[in-house]
């Protein structure tokens, strides 16, 4: 696995720039799927400024690398890049980029599912949100446990 | 021994790190938090909720029971929220 499989990013984040250089990991990549988790103008209800985004550095690249590795022993990814971003993050800005590429789509969906669902709940990053003079920590989903745990089948 | 705080359980102490000096005593993670409790009042408040509080040794997620042996960074902070 290349270096470049998982980045943690300080500044905006380049999706189509991604996109192509996953597209372009292999020749016989036929499927690349994309997410990109977008920062809302909202949370619950309320209108935020910008979300502000702490890391574990080494744990967090190293929770997400795992997990990356988890997914290509299950699904024959050809390719797979995982971005973060982390500091002030405005609404509109991507918040994490994820890509898989496989020779046919189902792997590449799923495996960029698995990946997301195991980065919620295991990556060591907290979002705090910043509006209306402010600051709130994130609160913890029950639902993205739920999402992760369905993979242990 | 080095401890490190992320999100709220950082602010609610006021630092990033710190080095401590641990009890021989003090084996699991669960009673380096009962010892941290004692540490002050911003401990006790910090680390109430034991549900709502992580861990990881050496960059690596462990349970409350885990044994601190062989550590050289303990971290906690409260549930990710990352994504």
């Amino acid at each position: 696995m290349n270096s470049e499989t998982v980045r943690i990013s300080h500044s905006p984040i380049d999706t189509a720039a991604e996109t192509r250089a996953v597209a372009e990991a292999a020749s016989n990549i036929g499927a690349v799927v994309t997410f990109s988790g977008i920062c809302r103008a909202d949370e619950k209800g309320a209108q935020i400024s910008a979300l502000h985004l702490e890391h574990y550095p080494g744990m967090a690249e190293q929770e997400i690398e795992s997990h990356v590795e988890e997914a290509r022993k299950r699904w024959p990814l050809f390719a797979a890049r995982v971005v973060h971003r982390v500091g002030r993050i405005m609404p509109g800005e991507t918040i994490v980029f994820v890509a898989t590429a496989s020779a046919h789509r189902e792997a590449a969906f799923a495996a960029a599912e698995f990946i997301m669902d195991y980065l919620k709940t295991s990556a060591p990053f907290w979002k705090k949100t910043e509006g209306g003079g402010k600051e709130i920590w994130v609160d913890a989903n029950e639902k993205d446990e739920r999402a992760a745990a369905r993979w242990q089948k | 021994m080095k401890i490190v705080y992320f999100a709220w359980l950082r602010e609610r102490l006021d630092k990033t790190e710190e080095d401590v000096d641990l009890p021989a005593s003090v084996e699991t993670i669960g009673d380096v938090i009962e010892w941290l409790k004692t540490r002050g009042e911003e401990y006790a408040l910090a680390f109430d909720n034991p549900k709502v509080i992580r861990a990881a040794i050496n960059k690596t997620h462990v349970r409350a029971e885990a044994k601190i042996a062989g550590a050289s960074e303990i971290a906690f902070f409260p549930p990710m929220t990352g994504g």
